[in-house]
């Protein structure tokens, strides 16, 4: 420990802090620009001088080091003086735009300027122009002469983002912050760069001129697109959300967020939101009051009569603990067990123990660990913010770091080692890992695997994952959805426990775990999403799902739907639902609403709305709890969320409980034989995983999302004969479609990428399986 | 990444050698050697350039670009022929380098950073070169030096570049 | 191919020469560098006589001062080097580009291998088994020669695997600059060997803690390690003899300017100015001196009164008001405009600033357009006090002294020739030009 004294106050340090370290602790505020406690100390701006006795001359306390009895003074002449003197130069090649700039209200050079700024200036030359760079749909540079170059961007984008795509290109006056010629920033983080600018530099492209940061309110809310749980706070003007920043929580998503969670908001304001009741008639549909939709169903409903057992519930994940809670109960007071979030999941078999959706340990101690094998996961685009943590493990904590995918995925981590493996042959891939580790370890083979030879590859993961202490094997959403999941997730059990490593499974939405605590899955002889839509039913009942878009054979799910009788969509969206849909009720999406999500970790998070509803539209848990009482059932008196929470408090004592049981998988599954032929590898792209992001039109401009291609390796493009642009006919399960053909070089060698979400998974299905295809069109004859 | 490569065989291979002088996994030291074995023989630095030379060093080819623009040497549009630099700082302007310049700028109508009409010459103005004891002190293409090239050498020096 | 400056006598850099004895513009290969008792020094040292300590022992004794612009004591720094193994380099600083410098040029192309000797002593003084060259850009055929005296000495065993059958290793490259006069500075420099753009680090930490790769790293210039092999050959007592105390040795000065004979001359420290003016055959056409600038165009501008009346040495210069730098002597006769001199130079700082940090980014620019603007006859009252206090603003106040060196110029031009700025800013013209 260290103890210096700035400003006369004494203060206690570790060694190794900096002044300005020791600053923070009193509550001591130096001016600065280019230092950010998550970044590297860059000491660029001086705007932190300080005056050190002693020292000759005022030093940067962002980069000076506290020495035992070091006496500091922040604001005496001499520091004052030296700040005083930074500003000016920052200013006078400052275009002194506030009253047009976006930044205008928060602004870090703006509020100094105040406080350090003379009041004329003495420059009289003319000032510098920046022109304006061009870095895609959702960072804007477009007032690069507002830049003051303290490289927290560039910075961020080495750092953090782990790619490099701006630079500080340029020498001396010169200098100027751009992409390489002609590129956009295409990093899952790039948004981050917009709020560790400090100045008006960088801004978000969709919000640029939307409003006066004065006139925004706003409030804090949790990340509904994926599993760990972001702490966002959303900023609105008027009743619409139309802006998302980060709210710092450092044991989830520090301070930053995915471009996902950042620009998603559009989504929210789209044309499509569903704001009235409305229901089927005659094959059109008519706005209708609450009450009169409601009496439908029941009237509806008690015509019909339905068996029980042909009544199907499908909820999303993006659902919140509170709905889903209650939409089971509803579900199974009608006497339904045919209830299941997991829309996505091929294979819903049961694994042979109760193995929850979560990351088996805390978001934070995942940079603790020495080694990570992820089993089919895109992690930077499925979980952008713990792909962040994982390249801290790796480059801090030099963990060790395997991955089993059908393509390259890219981690931006040198030393990672990533095997391509086509989706059929995962399971037995992870066989041999488990042989491989047996031999190592000494241990008696599994009899079902004792035979299959090791390839050198599994080899390697093997060796990896022998040494070391804290170990973690990630499924991701790949191998959940693959059509062998339950495969999959046992060998990684079985694993785990010969490796000793932690599993920890990735799966679909924010609260994947709600859905799981409260029972939105079938007892033993209830119907898995999948067979729900396999074949038709009498009645569904919708929550948040879009199942064209969110099913994993939405061709087959949504013929089940149509033939259905009764199709009630509990949807904050029309056009989807309207395809199958007879009844559409009008909810709050996650940020006109109160509720809970349950993270990766299991970290229960509450919000409020941060929006009033729109039109008509309501939160789904009074939405169902006016039905379980219209429709005569006893416990559905929740005046308020508060009831229902309390209903809750023994899920959650469940969950916790369930959470740390230890799971006990020991029967190896069969040598599996993969497929042949050609293969089809279906992922959800980042920007389509689920009705909110899907209609966020910034992000859906991005290259990210595009998805109406049939994407192929070299290989298989030269065997072809194809090249880009031309249109290639691909055949699953007797339908087919034609796509313009796409070469990544990323793909393993027999698998063909048509993703989920796209225009042909509509037609051909989705999940995985054997494809054929065939070139009928070249590039050329197409235009 | 590129996939067809600019540079000969010779200047990959004098790359190499670059390369090996640094410990390995630190290929990126070799970047300012490749950009001017590049700019040897390429006359100059096209995006397309860098990008190679970027691929080949493993490089993103923005950090290369940051070192492109950096170095004063590095020509980042075409020159002519030749590329005729000449030092104006202070030690060189005592010994008459602006009296040389003016001759230049003259006899070849052009003022710096401009080709003359027959795309024989790039005038520049540089830095000092650390040979002010031969002031005026130009340099031809990066690697040649000449020294006290006064007014009245100003002629015969364009006369030898044009022959050769 | 080296095509400027003939062959030359071997007196040249004059009769005190230590480094440059006996060069003559030929003679800089092995065989020849070796007659002239080349590598004695490294042979010395190795052949077991001599501890690491040893040498930083001698060369402390001897007060050899950098030769590079600061005039840090090398022996000192040489032991701010961590003891014990791990991975150390030596790094030697040729990227001679302060206005008015140029014998780092004449040593690498007339006499290599005493800088190669020097380093690899220096190298098994710190413990470093691998050095690198970082040779300005701009001279490129002396970056080739020097490459072909690495492989002279490779071949010879002076460099590579156990030198000279000893248990020592070290190896020596060559890297070339490319224009970016800030890579002298030696954190940018070092950042450029690492294939970045050359621009300064903060410290601490300094290079000998973290220096390159991460690693500790001697940095010295040229000229520095050229003074080694004499200095441990007659030893440190001799070497700091042959100057005066705390200002060991001789030093090469590179005069350029108005004299009759630019060019480089090795000294005794401590030699009078009037002398070394002699030896450079005086002030050009017989013209009266106005002002010197002693150590590199980065160092404060002296009056002929105030030179004349100086010695050439560390302390003295310092004493005198300015500083002895890289030991570039810049004349300026009576002829000159001190405003034209200073535009010239303000120009420089401002194109060479590495644009890094806001001071020296910003406020060079600044200095060269209230220069220009004076310069051309726009200047207003209070310009120059504006000039002095934009300088206070930027002086020590940056990341790396090119900051300092940007300001410093201003306020000696502005302290020892005020009239002039201020006879600009009343009539608009030049009063030394106009006449
Ligand atoms: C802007 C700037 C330019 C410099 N240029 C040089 C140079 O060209 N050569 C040199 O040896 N030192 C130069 N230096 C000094 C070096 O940073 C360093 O102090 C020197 O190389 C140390 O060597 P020495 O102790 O042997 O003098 C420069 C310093 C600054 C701030
Ligand atoms: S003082 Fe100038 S050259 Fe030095 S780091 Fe700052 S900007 Fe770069
Ligand atoms: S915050 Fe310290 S120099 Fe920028």
């Amino acid at each position: 420990m260290i103890t210096l004294e700035i400003d006369g106050k004494k203060v206690e340090v570790d060694s190794g802090s900096t002044v300005m370290d020791a600053a923070s602790k009193l509550g001591i505020h130096v001016p600065h620009f280019c230092y950010h406690k998550k970044l590297s100390i860059a000491a660029n701006c001086r705007m932190c001088l300080v005056e050190v006795e002693k020292a000759p001359k005022p030093l940067p306390a962002c980069a000076t080091p506290a020495t035992q009895d070091m006496k500091v003074h922040t604001r005496s002449e001499q520091a004052k003086s030296a700040q005083k003197g930074v500003m000016e130069f920052l200013l006078i090649n400052h275009p002194l735009d506030c009253p047009i700039c976006d930044q205008g209200g928060e602004c870090q050079l703006q509020d100094l300027a105040v406080g350090y700024g003379g009041s004329g200036s003495r420059f009289e030359e003319s000032k510098r122009m920046v022109g304006t760079k061009e870095l895609g749909p959702l960072v804007s540079a477009a007032e690069m002469s507002r830049c003051i170059h303290c490289t927290r961007c560039v910075r961020f984008g080495q750092e953090v983002a782990g790619i490099m795509e701006l630079g500080m290109v340029g020498r001396g006056e010169h200098s100027e912050i751009m992409s390489f010629v002609g590129s956009t920033v295409e990093s899952e983080l790039s948004g981050n760069m917009i709020d560790v600018c400090p100045v008006g530099a960088l801004t978000s492209k969709p919000f640029r001129y939307a409003a006066r940061t004065w006139e925004l309110a706003r409030r804090k809310t949790v990340s509904p697109h994926d599993a760990l749980g972001s702490n966002l706070i959303a900023q609105l003007k008027g009743d619409s959300v139309i802006r998302v920043v980060p709210n710092e929580n450092a044991e989830i998503n520090e301070c930053w967020i995915s471009d996902r969670d950042r620009f998603s908001y559009e989504g929210l304001n789209s044309l499509d939101r569903l704001t009235e009741p409305m229901i089927k008639i005659d094959g059109s549909w008519e706005e209708v009051d609450w009450a009169v939709a409601l009496d439908h169903i029941k009237e509806k409903f008690s015509t019909l009569n339905a068996d029980p057992n042909r009544i199907g519930a499908l909820s999303a994940p993006q659902a919140t603990t509170e709905e889903l809670y209650l939409f089971q109960k509803f579900i199974r007071e009608l006497g339904s067990e045919n209830v299941d979030y997991r829309l996505r999941q091929a294979d819903c078999s049961n694994t042979g123990a109760n193995a929850l959706p979560w990351l088996g340990m805390s978001i934070g101690d995942v940079e603790k660990l020495d080694s990570i094998l992820v089993i089919g996961s895109n992690i930077r685009k499925e979980q952008p913010l713990l792909a962040h943590r994982i390249r801290k493990a790796v480059n801090q904590n030099s963990a060790s770091l395997a991955l089993i995918n059908p393509m390259r995925t890219d981690t931006l981590l040198t030393s990672a080692q990533e095997f391509t493996v086509s989706p059929s042959r995962v399971p037995i891939f992870m066989q041999q890992i488990v042989k491989a580790v047996s031999v190592q370890l000494g241990v008696e083979i599994p009899a079902a695997i004792n035979h299959i030879n090791v390839e050198p590859d599994a080899q390697k993961v093997a060796d990896m994952l022998v040494v070391g202490k804290n170990k973690l094997i990630l499924i991701g959403a790949l191998s959940r959805h693959h059509p062998d999941r339950s495969k999959i997730e046992k060998i990684s059990h079985i694993l785990g426990d010969l490796v000793d490593a932690k599993i920890g499974l990735l799966s679909d939405g924010p609260n994947s775990l709600g859905a799981e605590a409260t029972k939105n899955i079938p007892a033993r002889s209830g119907l898995t999403a999948r067979e729900m839509t396999a074949n038709a039913l009498d009645v569904y009942f919708l929550l948040h799902a879009e199942m064209g878009e969110d099913s994993c054979d939405p061709d087959v799910a949504i013929d089940a739907l149509k033939s259905a009788k009764l199709v009630v969509a509990m949807s904050a969206f029309k056009d989807e639902v309207s395809n199958y849909a007879t009844v559409m009720l009008p909810i709050s999406p996650f940020s006109e609403t109160s509720g809970t999500f349950i993270n990766m970790e299991g970290k229960r998070q509450q919000f409020g709305p941060v929006a009033p509803a729109k039109g008509q539209s309501r939160p789904a848990w009074r939405l169902i709890a006016a039905l379980g009482k219209l429709f005569g059932f006893g416990g559905f008196e929740y005046e308020s969320i508060e009831k229902v929470r309390e209903a809750l408090r023994s899920v959650y004592d469940d969950l916790d409980a369930n959470l740390r049981k230890k799971i006990d998988i020991n029967e190896m599954p069969d040598a599996l034989r993969p497929i042949e032929g050609i293969e089809r590898f279906a992922d959800v792209p980042m920007y389509s995983v689920d009705a909110v992001v899907r209609r966020a039109p910034a992000l859906q401009s991005t290259k990210e999302a595009i998805r109406d291609y049939l994407w192929l390796g070299s290989d298989l493009s030269k065997e072809l004969g194809a090249v880009n642009g031309d249109v290639v006919r691909v055949e699953q399960d007797g339908k087919h479609i034609e796509l313009p053909a796409q070469i990544d070089v990323s793909l393993a060698g027999s698998v063909v990428r048509v993703p989920m979400t796209s225009n042909a998974s509509k037609v051909i299905g989705g999940i995985g399986g054997p494809v054929q295809i065939t070139k009928v069109a070249s590039f050329e004859a197409n235009v | 990444m590129s996939q067809t490569r600019m540079l000969s065989a010779e200047a990959y291979d004098a790359i190499d050698k670059e390369v090996a002088k640094y410990p390995p996994n630190r290929k990126q030291s070799a970047v300012m050697a490749a950009l001017a074995i590049a700019q040897n023989e390429l006359g100059w630095l096209s995006e397309s350039a860098v990008e190679d030379v970027a691929s080949y060093l493993e490089m993103r080819a923005i950090a290369v670009w940051e070192v492109a623009t950096f170095y004063g040497m590095y020509n980042l549009k075409k020159p002519g022929r030749y590329k005729l630099s000449i030092c104006t700082n202070l030690p060189c302007a005592l010994q008459g380098a602006n009296k040389t310049v003016d001759q230049l700028k003259a006899l070849l109508g052009i003022d710096f950073n401009e080709t003359d009409l027959d795309g024989l010459l790039t005038l520049k103005e540089a830095e000092c070169m650390g040979a002010c004891g031969d002031a005026p002190v130009v340099i031809i293409n990066d690697r040649e030096m000449r020294g006290k090239i006064g007014v009245e050498d100003v002629e015969k020096l364009l006369e030898e570049l044009k022959a050769r | 191919m080296i095509t400027s400056n003939p062959p030359f006598s071997q007196d040249s850099y004059g009769p005190e020469a230590v480094i440059m004895k006996g060069v003559n513009g030929v003679n800089w290969q092995l065989a020849e560098y070796e007659k002239r008792g080349g590598y004695q020094a490294l042979r010395k040292i190795l052949s077991d006589e001599y501890s690491p300590g040893d040498v930083i022992a001698e060369v402390k004794k001897s007060a050899l001062r950098g030769r590079g612009g600061a005039g840090f004591p090398t022996g000192l720094k040489w032991s701010f080097m961590p003891k014990g193994d791990g991975q150390k380099y030596i790094v030697c600083n040729s990227d001679e580009g302060e206005p008015g410098t140029f014998k780092d040029r004449d040593l690498l192309r007339y006499n290599p291998h005493i800088v190669i000797e020097g380093m690899a002593i220096a190298a098994y003084a710190i413990g470093a088994s691998v050095g690198y060259n970082y040779i300005h850009g701009e001279i490129w055929e002396v970056y080739e020669r020097f490459e072909e005296a690495l492989e002279e000495a490779r071949s010879a065993g002076y460099l590579g695997d156990k030198l000279l059958g000893s248990d020592f290793s070290f190896d020596l490259f060559a890297h070339h600059g490319f224009g970016a006069y800030i890579c002298g500075e030696e954190t940018a420099l070092l950042e450029s060997i690492e294939g970045k753009k050359g621009q300064p680090r903060f410290k601490p930490p300094f290079p000998a803690s973290y220096g390159l790769y991460g690693c500790p790293t001697t940095i010295n210039n040229t000229e520095t390690f050229a003074a080694v092999p004499s200095l441990i050959l007659g030893g440190g007592d001799a070497y700091l003899a042959l100057g005066k105390p705390n200002n060991g040795g001789t030093k090469i000065f590179s005069v350029s300017g108005d004299v009759q004979n630019p060019g480089n001359y090795e000294v005794r420290l401590g030699t009078p100015f009037s002398k070394l003016l002699e030896m450079a055959g005086g002030v050009r056409e017989g013209n009266r001196l106005k002002a010197v600038i002693p150590g590199g165009s980065s160092m404060p501008v002296l009056p002929a009164n105030i030179m004349m009346s100086t010695d050439m040495d560390y302390d003295s210069i310092a004493e005198a008001g300015s500083m002895l730098g890289s030991g570039a002597v810049i004349i300026m006769d009576e002829t000159r405009c001190m405003v034209r001199c200073l535009l010239r130079l303000s120009y420089f700082y401002h194109e060479e600033s590495c644009g890094q940090c806001t001071p020296c980014r910003e406020g060079t620019g600044w200095l060269y357009r209230l220069v220009k603007r004076i310069h051309s006859g726009l200047g207003e009252e209070g310009d120059i006090d504006k000039l002095l206090s934009l300088s206070d603003n930027i002086g020590g106040r940056t990341i790396c002294a090119l900051g300092d060196a940007a300001a410093l110029p201003v306020k000696s031009f502005i302290e020892h020739f005020r009239p002039e700025f201020e006879y600009l800013v009343t009539h608009k013209e030049s009063q030394i030009e106009s006449k």
